[in-house]
């Protein structure tokens, strides 16, 4: 199965349009999580609001995961170690409010952690490729490192 | 070591509760947690913890900050955290307002997502948080700190 998500904050038609016509050439089903679209798929199952168990529980059921540059559903696909797709939402198109997921999706491309598509071209050529792996994985075992040191620069133990 | 630091956590749903429950380690000995989130199924999450819920809004909706804000202080209050700290977005501001205004520590942690600039959010935090965090490097300077980053955490 393959996990497709937007996020909860604004529509994102272009994206949804573009996997519902990947979704003809393929056998596996796909479900996607999509949010106030005015595009209406044909050939792809569509859910509105997941609450965050019903969203770990199709992170963690899919063999894929494709989905905006948001942090949140990187970083989910990354605890569930899948393989992801990411196509970042952009300002022109008004998309978000800034560019900011063209930029997550190029650096977190260059550390190694997902698979990018920038146009539709890539997506479906990312898609269709059978054998996608998961990239670089997320450190398994948190320290507390990070909090002890931004606990330590605000109170002394 | 002394006592336990009480901890108030808070994050909208979605990437920024993701990237909180990844910096606070719950097997921590020394730190106590509760959780402050916009959804109450977030609870789902932090199973077993304390846990609230505060109205979600944005700057497209910003008069309901004002609800939020007297709520956050009455949380605040119940619970005397030492410390509350926030990876956003904008209603975890507002508790960060409410509890400068109660006279605790503050802190800001900028989302991963901002890797160029910080975030607006994360920009007025800045001007009154004891401490504001950037999750990249490149973003460090003399005031705003780096503490690592949820990716290798």
């Amino acid at each position: 199965m393959i996990f497709v998500t937007i996020g909860t904050q604004i529509s994102f038609d272009r994206f949804i349009e573009a996997i519902d016509e990947v979704a003809t050439l393929i056998d596996e089903p796909i479900i996607a999580q999509v949010f106030k679209g005015s595009y209406q798929t044909k050939n792809v199952k569509t859910v509105d609001f997941l609450n965050p168990d019903e969203f770990n529980k199709l992170m963690e059921e899919a063999r894929l995961i494709v989905g905006h540059a948001g942090m949140g559903t990187i970083l989910s696909a990354l605890k569930y170690e899948k393989p992801i797709i990411i196509f970042p939402r952009m300002a022109s198109l008004g998309e978000h409010r800034n560019d900011h997921q063209m930029v997550t999706a190029m650096r977190m491309n260059e550390l190694g952690y997902v698979h990018v598509a920038y146009d539709r071209k890539q997506l479906k050529a990312l898609i269709l490729n059978k054998d996608l792996q998961p990239l670089k994985k997320l450190n398994s075992n948190p320290s507390n490192n990070m909090i002890d040191f931004i606990i330590n620069s605000v109170i002394k133990r | 070591m002394g006592n336990k630091v009480k901890l108030l956590a808070v994050a909208s749903i979605g990437g920024h509760w993701i990237q909180l429950l990844r910096i606070i380690n719950p097997n921590n000995a020394e730190v106590s947690v509760t959780y402050l989130s916009t959804h109450p199924k977030c609870e789902g999450m932090v199973e077993g913890q304390k846990f609230y819920t505060i109205s979600d809004f944005s700057r497209w909706n910003f008069y309901k900050l004002i609800p939020a804000f007297f709520r956050a202080l009455k949380i605040i209050q119940k619970e005397r955290p030492n410390i509350v700290i926030s990876t956003g977005a904008a209603p975890g501001l507002v508790v960060l307002l409410a509890a400068k205004f109660l006279g605790k520590k503050t802190i800001w942690v900028d989302s991963i997502a901002n890797v160029q600039h910080l975030s607006l959010s994360g920009n007025i935090a800045s001007k009154f948080v004891n401490q504001t965090f950037t999750q990249w490097e490149s973003l460090k300077t003399a005031k705003i700190l780096y503490a690592g980053n949820v990716l290798e955490q």
